[in-house]
C-alpha cells in the first residue's frame, strides 16, 4: 500500500486518476470534464468526502472517521460569537480538493512566478534559492540543506505536501516527520491512537469540517528521550483560487523528548476570499516539550477590504503527562479576517502552558484571537502573553480564558495584554475571562492600551529615521518580549513582517 | 547657515501665533544662546526648525545653507543636518538604545546615498564616542531612555549629536536637571564637537551652562521675540538682574 502511495505521489497523478474514475458512477455532477481542472467540484457531500479520501487512498477506518465528522457538520451551526464581520460563507461554493500543480504546470523559474509573491519574499528577506523553493519552481531544492542552523522543510503546497528534506537524519533518531497522509499509511497505529484525541470531531464548527475534508498537513512524532537536532519547519503556501485549506497537524512528543516546530506563511494576491480551517493537535506526555511557532502572514486582502483570507484555525495542546510543557508563539499578521485560539490542557500534575502572541491587524482586517489555559493537574503554570496592534480601520480582539479547576491545587496564571493603536479609525477589545475554582490557586492580569505618541514619533523623524520605519521601531520594541520567544532564524523574518505589514498606516 | 526671517509660528491647539516675527542668523561655526523666562517660546522655536508635526508657520521664512527648509519633512531636515537635543528625551520600550542610534545614523547614511555601517563597525564606533561622555554598554543595551536618570537622558542626546555629526546642533535645556559633574561632561562633549563648520544653537535658563561652553552671541527672547542680543555679558546681566529689568527696559 504504502509503496503504490509513494509512487502516486512521485508522479502526482495516476493514482488520483483512477480513483476519481473509479468514484465516477457514484459522482451525480458530472466528472469527466472536472478531472482535466484538477479539482473536485464545487460544494461538499459524502461523496467528496469520499472522494478526498480515495485520492488519498486511504484505509477504510479513515474513510469511516471523516464520513461521521461530516455527519456531524451537517447538523452544526457556524459560531456567531467572534467579534468579527464577514460575509457569509457559501459552503457549496468552495473546492474541498485542489491537486498539487503537476511539473508542467508549475513555474519554470522566478521569472514565471507572480510579482506581487516575489516583492514579498524580497522584503522579507528571502534568499532567491529558498524563493524558488517556496514558489514552487520545477527543480528547486530547499537552499539551506546544508546551512546552519538547520530547518527541515515540509512543504504544504496547495493540498498535498510535496518535497521533505532531512528525512533520513531524523529517522535515524526515530523521529518520524512527515506529511499526514503518508502517515496514515505508513504510521496508522500512531495516529490513530491520537488523531482527534485533542480536538475532538466534535470540537467546534470548523474543526469539525477539518476532519471531513482535511487534505493533508505535517505529522510529527518524536521517540521517548529523543531531543529533536533540528527546528521542523513547514511553509504553508495557498496556490489554487477559490480552495479551502484543511490542513491538519499532528505532533507527539513523547516521554522526556523536545522538539520546536515552525509554521510559516506566504501567499500570493488573491481577489476572492479563500477559506481556511485548519487543525493543529500536540500532544506531550511525561516531561516532553514542545515549542509550536507560527508566522502567518496570508493576504489579507487590499487596502478597501476585498479580498484576502478568511482564517479558522483550531490549535490545541494536551500536556498529557507530568511536567509537560508546551508554549505557543505566534505572529499574526495576515488574513482578512482570523479567528484562533491556540489552546493548553494542562493535564498532566506540574505541565505549563505559555501562549505568546502578536496580533496585527490593518486596513480592513479584524482579528479575534487569543487562548485557552485549561488548568486540570495540581501545581500547573500558564503564562500568556499577548500584543494586539490595530492600525487604519481594523480591530483587533483579544479573547482569553483561564479555567482552574477544583482539583488543580497551587496552580498559577499570569497574563498579559497589551494594545497599540495607531490612528484613531481601529479599535482594540480585550475580553479576558478568569475562572479559579479553587483556593490555593492564583492569577494575575494585567493590561494596557496605549497609542503610538506623536512625540516619539517625532524623536525619531528627527533622528533621521523614515515614518514608516518609525512605526515599525516602536511597534516592534512593542513585541519585543514575544518576538523573542520565536526561535533566532524566524525572529528577524518576523521583525520584518511586522514593518512590512504596517506599510501605509501612518502619514 | 542658518538664517530665521520674520518667523511666526502657531501652534494648532492656540489661537495666537506663539513665535511673533523672530529674525536670527548663524554662521557656521558659531555659538548662539537664546536665554528667555519659561513659556517665551524658546522649545517652540527648536520645534518649528526641526518640522514637528502641528506647528505651522504663519509667517517668514527659515533657511539652512541657502535654501528655505519649511517644505522638508522633520526627517529630510534631520539628514541636511539638523539635530535636536531634547528637553525632555521619549522612551520608547522594547527599543534598545543602540538599535536606535545604528537606525538614526543608518537611514541618515542612506537618505546621504552614503555607505551604511554594519553591527560591528557601528559598534565600534559608539564605543569611542560613548566613553567620552562615561555612556557604558549597559546603559547602550538598555531600551532607549526607559528608565533613564535625568542626567543619563542628557548625555544620551549629546552621545547622538557626536554619532551624527549635524551642522547644526541645537540644544534644548540641556543643562537642567543636571548636577555640577554631568554639566561638566556634557558640555565637554559639546566642547568637542566644536568646528568651524558645525554651528550650535543653545537655549537655556540659566547662564551656568554658558560658563562651561562659551557662545559668540547671546540673544533674549521674551513672548516670541528677541529682544535684545549682545555677547556673553549679557547673560551675565541676566544672571545678575533677571529678565525683568531687561523686559522693563525694552518697553522703555
Ligand atoms: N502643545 C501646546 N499646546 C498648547 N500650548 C502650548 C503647547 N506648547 C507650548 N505651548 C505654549 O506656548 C508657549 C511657549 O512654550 P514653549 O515654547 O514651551 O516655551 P519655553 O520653551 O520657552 O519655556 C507657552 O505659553 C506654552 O504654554
Ligand atoms: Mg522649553
Amino acid at each position: 500500500m504504502s509503496n503504490v502511495y509513494t509512487e502516486a505521489k512521485k508522479g502526482i497523478d495516476p493514482g488520483t486518476i483512477d480513483s476519481v474514475n473509479s468514484l465516477k458512477e457514484d459522482y451525480k455532477y458530472g466528472f469527466s470534464t472536472e478531472i482535466d481542472m484538477d479539482y473536485a467540484p464545487k460544494g461538499i457531500s459524502e461523496e467528496i468526502v469520499k472522494l478526498i479520501s480515495k485520492k488519498n487512498l486511504e484505509p477504510e477506518w479513515m474513510l469511516t472517521w471523516r464520513l461521521e465528522a461530516y455527519q456531524r457538520w451537517t447538523k452544526m451551526f457556524e459560531p456567531d460569537w467572534p467579534m468579527l464581520k464577514y460575509e457569509k460563507i457559501d459552503y457549496q461554493d468552495q473546492y474541498y480538493y485542489a491537486k498539487p500543480k503537476s511539473l508542467k504546470e508549475r513555474p519554470k523559474s522566478l521569472a514565471d512566478v507572480e510579482p506581487a509573491l516575489l516583492e514579498t519574499y524580497a522584503k522579507l528577506g528571502i534568499p532567491l534559492k529558498e524563493q524558488e523553493f517556496l514558489a514552487g519552481v520545477v527543480g528547486a531544492e530547499y537552499a539551506s540543506a546544508n546551512a546552519k542552523p538547520k530547518v527541515a522543510v515540509d512543504a504544504v503546497f496547495d493540498s498535498v505536501s510535496v518535497g521533505t528534506t532531512f528525512k533520513d537524519e531524523l529517522a535515524k533518531l526515530g523521529i518520524i516527520f512527515c506529511s499526514i497522509s503518508e502517515a496514515i499509511h505508513s504510521h496508522p497505529e500512531l495516529v490513530r491512537k491520537y488523531i482527534g484525541t485533542v480536538v475532538p470531531r466534535s470540537d467546534n464548527y470548523f474543526a469539525t469540517l477539518n476532519s471531513a475534508v482535511f487534505s493533508d498537513g505535517s505529522f510529527v512524532y518524536i521517540p521517548e528521550g529523543v531531543k529533536c537536532p533540528m527546528e521542523l519547519s513547514t511553509y504553508f503556501r495557498i496556490n489554487a483560487e477559490n480552495t479551502g485549506q484543511f490542513e491538519r497537524t499532528l505532533i507527539i512528543a513523547d516521554k522526556d523528548s523536545q522538539v520546536s516546530y515552525l509554521e510559516g506563511c506566504t501567499a500570493p494576491m488573491r481577489d476572492t476570499n479563500q477559506l481556511h480551517a485548519a487543525v493543529v493537535e500536540l500532544v506531550a506526555l511525561d516531561n516532553a516539550d514542545i515549542k509550536y511557532s507560527t508566522v502567518q502572514n496570508w493576504y489579507p486582502g487590499d487596502k478597501n477590504g476585498n479580498g484576502g483570507i478568511y482564517n479558522f484555525v483550531t490549535k490545541r495542546a494536551d500536556c498529557r503527562g507530568v511536567r509537560s510543557k508546551v508554549m505557543w508563539t505566534q505572529i499574526e499578521t495576515g488574513s482578512a479576517v482570523t479567528w484562533k485560539y491556540p489552546s493548553c490542557i494542562l493535564r498532566g500534575d506540574y505541565s505549563q502552558g505559555e501562549f505568546y502572541s502578536v496580533a496585527i491587524a490593518n486596513n480592513y482586517q479584524q482579528a479575534d484571537t487569543g487562548t485557552k489555559m485549561t488548568h486540570l493537574g495540581r501545581g500547573t503554570r500558564s503564562r500568556i502573553v499577548s500584543k494586539g496592534i490595530s492600525a487604519g480601520k481594523a480591530q483587533n480582539t483579544y479573547r482569553g480564558l483561564v479555567n482552574i479547576h477544583p482539583k488543580a491545587v497551587d496552580s498559577r496564571n499570569f497574563t498579559q495584554c497589551d494594545s497599540l493603536l495607531i490612528g484613531n479609525k481601529c479599535g482594540a477589545h480585550t475580553v479576558p475571562y478568569i475562572e479559579n475554582k479553587n483556593s490555593s490557586s492564583r492569577t494575575e492580569h494585567e493590561a494596557t492600551t496605549s497609542k503610538i505618541d506623536d512625540d516619539q514619533l517625532f524623536y525619531c523623524l528627527q533622528r533621521g529615521i523614515g515614518e514608516e520605519d518609525a512605526v515599525a521601531l516602536i511597534v516592534n520594541g512593542f513585541c519585543k518580549e514575544v518576538l523573542q520567544a520565536l526561535p533566532m532564524e524566524f525572529a528577524l523574518e518576523a521583525q520584518k513582517l511586522v514593518a512590512i505589514s504596517l506599510e501605509g498606516s501612518v502619514g | 547657515m542658518l538664517v530665521i526671517k520674520d518667523l511666526k509660528v502657531k501652534i494648532s491647539e492656540v489661537d495666537k501665533d506663539i513665535i511673533q516675527g523672530f529674525n536670527l542668523k548663524i554662521n557656521s561655526g558659531e555659538v548662539h544662546a537664546i536665554m528667555g523666562p519659561n513659556g517665551s517660546g524658546k522649545s517652540t522655536l527648536s520645534h518649528a526648525i526641526c518640522g514637528k508635526e502641528g506647528y505651522e508657520i504663519t509667517g517668514g521664512n527659515i533657511n539652512l545653507e541657502g535654501r528655505s527648509i519649511l517644505d522638508l519633512e522633520p526627517q529630510d531636515r534631520a539628514t541636511k543636518g539638523i539635530f535636536l537635543a531634547f528637553q525632555y528625551p521619549l522612551e520608547i520600550p522594547g527599543v534598545g538604545n543602540l538599535s536606535f542610534m545604528r537606525t538614526a545614523l543608518n537611514s541618515q547614511k542612506k537618505a546621504r546615498q552614503e555607505k551604511e555601517l554594519n553591527p560591528a563597525e557601528f559598534l565600534k564606533l559608539v564605543k569611542e564616542k560613548a566613553s567620552h561622555l562615561s555612556v557604558d554598554m549597559e546603559m547602550l543595551k538598555r531600551p532607549l531612555n526607559v528608565g533613564f536618570s535625568g542626567g543619563e537622558k542628557k548625555r544620551n542626546e549629546i552621545l547622538q549629536m557626536a554619532l551624527l555629526e549635524p551642522k547644526l546642533c541645537i540644544l534644548d535645556e540641556t543643562d537642567s536637571g543636571l548636577d555640577v559633574d554631568a554639566m561638566r561632561q556634557v558640555s565637554q562633549g559639546v566642547n568637542a564637537l566644536r568646528s568651524p563648520n558645525r554651528s550650535f544653537l543653545i537655549i537655556t535658563h540659566y547662564q551656568r551652562l554658558l560658563n562651561h561652553i562659551k557662545p559668540d552671541y547671546v540673544h533674549i527672547m521674551v513672548s516670541g521675540r528677541i529682544i535684545k542680543t549682545g555677547g556673553p555679558d549679557l547673560a551675565l546681566q541676566v544672571e545678575e538682574k533677571g529678565y525683568g529689568h531687561l523686559i522693563a527696559n525694552q518697553k522703555n
